[in-house]
């Protein structure tokens, strides 16, 4: 005990309130005492959307490593403030209990600002800013049809995102605002986010006045100022922030005209025994509603109360939208014009993608910017406006990426050592180099574990693995795109490797190049390797497969796995239909068509995959690689057998190719498409490869991709007969498999590509490299060696073995795994 | 790993040797318990851990990969759901993150794997 130390007490327990009290805990000197309001410890609020995204309130929780060791921190839950006797120095907390400090931090965050509006008290509106406020959207949510966010902003956006993905069918967002986001971007950039936006499914009502919210008891429209309306039935308001002042206003604090506790740059309020930080607190005149800045302020308080000396003086605002599937970026001073600075636009309203850099007139310097579609560079420009980096010769190439094949990391090595890296956790560019250089850490993980950069919002993870790169190339540690700790090699290296020397196993390949026991990186890369030159079935040498090699099959979230056999081309008969069903029913799976024209089967138990298989197989089915790094499908349209637009039979040509390549190993799947013509009803422009009739031949596509970061393919060759393409085909995967990086899709590969589609062209087409000949060969052998894994392994006793949850009571399932159900079949549990 | 010297362990037998792929894991349910089994047949250890990620709650950690980190070859499993790695040492994440799972003392004798409860 120590009760001769002095106490501080914190009031909220919030993001900020929480990190005083690691900072001030960390220095020994207080005893420190917490009232948060919330029923729950301290959660991360700028991850919150992520609730409705599978992560529990458990996950949100911010790590209290230490804090109950001993009684130097007390921590009372859903008891909040009610009153501060400053004379006394004494708080009073509303379960009654009487707390004297030495000094108190508010640190009480803010609310969402309601607006005085007409029916704003009916039943189905509701605010975004606490797991609480989540937990009542997410019960109201599924009699919902149709939902609004009021306000377009950040957190707006934000929610109405959420609204999308809790499954409302209609969400809308109305902004009062001509434009999106109005404190972040420019008109143009709300115009390329506007149609991205629309793209994800929300509605758009910008220049909209809500008059009042109508309906009887709950709520039905909105009606606004141009007399127009709207009917929804749930609403969430996202309509800025209100500082919480109240107990600061009643103890006679200062406070600001429009809000915010008055502090100064020691962030004191007008009575120095009492602090104030985060959102709570009105610094320099202004509320930073975002974390950063509050963390700072944290760190501030603390340091100045242990007899350190620090000051907040300002934070920069510049932000990153976290919306899932669209970049919006804004930072420095967005919105910066001539004449003191002139602009430059790149706008791309086909692609989405617009941004603007604010170049001081002087050429010299960036001021600030808005990125929407693509916010890459985002974290470079960044720290180019913080630093005051000087701008190259051609500013404009910040934006366009350099186009004389310069280095992309190169810019960050020029940042200043003081930069601050990860804001989060007060990291700059010196800590991360001098953990490269002298602690020797060379990966993300460790460098998350040596200096903490990274492990807040994240956003900041790809400039730091470019430091790290950095720092060893400058250090002359030649960076090679090693596999990981265990191999001092490529994947190509070692591919070769293997091949020259006809290396069957992992344990052969670990004992020549590689060191230590392996892991999850090199040896599905090995694996994936021996796969692809001997073609021997992967169920020998299961526990270097990756989880879902190794049973031959997709686990889902309980630990059940899912069924997934090959229908080539999406061509099935009725017969094969039925028997998909009584398996199904016969195992209690749940049956869905899935985005790649076959059927799944989810929720086996591993111990009834083989005989799950042995049915299927039985009925003519085969394995369809689901599992692997493999061909996945070759999706068809129905084409010239029917269809009245159809120049040639593309399902026929789907499922030659699909049987060609099945069971082909790779760097990471492939998929294939055939369209019978230019409609393009197979997407095939959006596989791997994709093939679409024309009137004299086919047409042939590779490299495209869906995915997080669509890429349509490109045009290999035009009016082609069936067996060119063919042969073209057979040179372009093996190109691929043998020249790949670990895990990259076709797309990623071409884009890494020196001189890209044409150099491409010329190895496939025009033989540059003379390999073609031996390509096919090896193409070929592959095509013949092709077996089906799950029927390899049905017929093998011992194989079969395998599959068992506990491996001494083999025919006992995992007491564990239950379904929850939904609309007549299983569903996997929460979790 | 089996360096322990306590003497009041409960050995329970656990499965046989060869149930226990080498280089790989197993699940063997003992008293009730999940208990994950991992033999490093290279280095001639056999580790044993809770089966359970703490991570989302699965009982998977039996089937995932195998592997060591660092200069000291720290034994490891990656979990197969989220690749959250933890040390068969002692149990703690290596994924920079605070989960901790339970080892217990493994022993081998006659071609039989005991677990120690
Ligand atoms: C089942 C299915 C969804 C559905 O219900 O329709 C699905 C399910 C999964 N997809 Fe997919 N994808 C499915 C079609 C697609 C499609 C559509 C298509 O193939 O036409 C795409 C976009 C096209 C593409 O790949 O380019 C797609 C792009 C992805 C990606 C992103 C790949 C990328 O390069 O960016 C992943 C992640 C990955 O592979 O790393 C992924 C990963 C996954 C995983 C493996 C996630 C996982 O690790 O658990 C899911 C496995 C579930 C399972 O157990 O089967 N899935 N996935 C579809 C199975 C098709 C099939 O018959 O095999
Ligand atoms: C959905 C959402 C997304 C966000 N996204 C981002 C983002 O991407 N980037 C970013 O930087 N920021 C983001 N933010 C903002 C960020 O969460 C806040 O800046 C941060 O939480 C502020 O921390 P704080 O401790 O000041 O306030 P809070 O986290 O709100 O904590 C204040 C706590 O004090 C409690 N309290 C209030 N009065 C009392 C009392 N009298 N007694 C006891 N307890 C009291 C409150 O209940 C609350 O728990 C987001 C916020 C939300 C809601
Ligand atoms: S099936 Fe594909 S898109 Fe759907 S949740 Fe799984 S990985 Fe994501
Ligand atoms: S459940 Fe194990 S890593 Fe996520």
């Amino acid at each position: 005990m120590s009760e001769s130390k002095p106490i501080a007490v914190v009031i909220g327990n919030g993001m900020v309130g929480h990190r005083f009290c690691e900072k001030l805990k960390s220095k020994g000197l207080y005893r420190i005492i917490v009232f948060g309001e919330e029923p729950r410890p301290a959660y991360d609020r700028v991850h919150l959307s992520e609730y409705f995204n599978g992560k529990s309130a458990s996950d949100l929780s911010l790590p209290m490593t230490g804090w109950f060791e001993d009684d130097e921190i007390v921590l009372h839950l859903g008891d909040p403030i009610r009153e501060i006797d400053r004379h006394q120095r004494i708080v009073h907390s509303a379960k009654g209990i009487v707390q004297p400090y030495d000094v108190l931090i508010l640190a009480t965050g803010s609310s969402a600002f309601v607006p005085d509006i007409n029916g704003i008290e009916k039943e189905g509106v509701f605010v975004y800013r606490t797991i609480e406020d989540l937990n009542k959207i997410k019960a109201y949510a599924p009699k919902a049809k149709r939902g609004a966010v009021m306000g377009g902003g950040l957190l707006g956006l934000e929610a109405a995102k959420a609204l999308l993905d809790l499954g409302i069918p209609e969400t809308h967002v109305v902004e009062f605002a001509p434009r999106l986001m109005p404190r972040q971007i420019d008109s143009a950039g709300s115009a390329a986010l506007e149609s991205s936006l629309k793209a994800l499914g929300l509605q758009l009502h910008l220049n909209k006045v809500t008059q009042s919210i109508e309906g009887h008891g709950h709520i039905e429209a909105l009606q606004f100022a141009d007399e127009s309306r709207l009917h929804i039935d749930m609403l969430v308001i996202s309509a800025g922030i209100r500082p919480r002042d109240e107990l600061a206003r009643l103890a006679g604090l200062t406070v600001g005209t429009r809000g915010g506790i008055v502090v100064n740059e020691k962030l004191q309020t007008s009575d120095k025994h009492i602090y104030a930080i985060g959102e709570c607190a009105l610094a320099q005149g202004m509320i930073y509603g975002l974390v950063a800045p509050g963390y700072e302020m944290a760190d501030v308080v603390a340091t100045n109360l242990s007899e350190g000396n620090k000051s907040f003086t300002g934070w920069d605002m510049s932000t990153k939208l976290k919306l899932i599937g669209v970049d919006v970026a804004s930072f420095g001073d967005p919105f910066a014009a001539e004449p003191d600075s002139r602009s430059i636009v790149f706008d791309n309203r086909a692609s989405g993608v617009y941004k603007r850099i604010n170049v001081s007139a002087d050429g010299k310097y960036l001021l600030g910017g808005v990125l929407i579609g693509d916010a890459s560079s985002y974290n470079i420009l960044l720290q180019t406006v913080n630093n005051r980096l000087v701008l190259p010769p051609n500013p404009e190439d910040l934006i366009l990426g350099s186009r004389d094949g310069a280095s992309e990391g190169a810019g960050v090595m020029n940042l200043p050592d003081e930069a601050l890296i990860c804001s989060c956790e007060s990291v700059t560019k010196a800590a991360i180099c001098t953990a490269v250089t002298e602690k020797g850490v060379t990966t993300m993980d460790a460098m998350k574990k040596c200096t903490k950069a990274g492990t807040g919002c994240g956003g900041c993870v790809p400039l730091v693995k470019d430091l790290i790169t950095g720092t060893m190339k400058a250090g002359g540690i030649y960076v090679r795109n090693t596999v990981c700790e265990h191999f001092d090699r490529s994947r190509q290296e070692l591919f070769d490797l293997i091949k020259l020397h006809g290396i069957k196993t992992y344990e052969e390949t670990l004992s020549r190049w590689g060191k230590g026991d392996g892991c999850e990186v090199c040896k599905p890369v090995v694996a994936s390797i021996l796969a692809s030159l001997w073609n021997e079935t992967i169920a020998k040498q299961a526990v270097i497969q990756d989880s879902n090699d190794r049973y031959l099959a997709n686990i889902q979230k309980g630990g059940s796995y899912s069924v997934v056999p090959r229908i080539p081309g999406g061509e099935i008969t009725p017969d094969k239909l039925i028997v998909l069903g009584k398996v199904a029913k016969k195992y209690k799976l749940y049956t869905k068509i899935t985005g790649g024209q076959r059927i799944d089967l989810f929720g086996a138990h591993v111990g009834d995959l083989p005989a799950i298989w042995e049915e299927l197989i039985e009925a003519g089915f085969e394995s369809g690689h689901a599992y692997g790094k493999a061909l996945r499908t070759v999706k068809s349209c129905v084409g010239s057998t029917w269809c009245r637009f159809g120049l040639h039979d593309s399902v026929s040509f789907a499922i030659e190719i699909e049987q060609r390549y099945r069971g082909i190993r790779a760097p990471h799947k492939l998929k294939g498409g055939v369209s019978g013509c230019i409609r393009e009803c197979a997407e095939a422009q959006g596989k791997d490869f994709g093939i679409i009739a024309t009137e004299k031949g086919w047409n042939l596509y590779v490299c495209g991709n869906g995915g997080s970061r669509p890429q349509h393919a490109q045009l290999l060759a035009t009016d082609i007969d069936k067996e060119t393409c063919i042969r073209y085909l057979d040179r372009f995967l093996i190109f691929y498999i043998r020249t790949a990086d670990p895990l990259t899709r076709t797309a990623t590969w071409l884009n890494k590509m020196d001189g890209g589609m044409s150099y491409l062209r010329d190895v496939v087409i025009n033989d540059s490299l003379g390999m073609g000949a031996q390509w096919e060969l090896e193409m070929q052998d592959l095509v013949d060696s092709y077996k089906c894994e799950w029927k390899e392994v049905v017929g093998d006793p011992e194989l079969r073995k395998r599959f068992s949850h506990f491996v001494n009571v083999p025919r006992k399932k995992d007491p564990e795994l239950e379904f929850d159900s939904m609309r007549g079949q299983i569903k996997a549990k929460e979790w | 790993m089996a360096t322990t010297t306590i003497t009041d362990i409960n050995w329970q037998f656990a499965c046989r040797v060869e149930d226990v792929p080498t280089e790989g894991g197993a699940c063997v349910l003992v008293e009730g318990e999940q208990i994950a089994i991992f033999h490093f047949a290279r280095r001639g250890q056999w580790y044993a851990t809770q089966n359970l990620c703490p991570h989302k709650q699965q009982m998977a950690l039996s089937r995932g990969m195998t592997g060591s980190a660092g200069d000291n070859n720290e034994p490891k499993v990656a979990c197969p759901f989220h690749k959250k790695t933890f040390s068969l040492e002692t149990g703690a994440c290596l994924s920079g993150e605070d989960y901790q799972i339970r080892t217990y003392p493994i022993k081998i004798k006659n071609g039989k794997v005991y677990i120690g409860l």
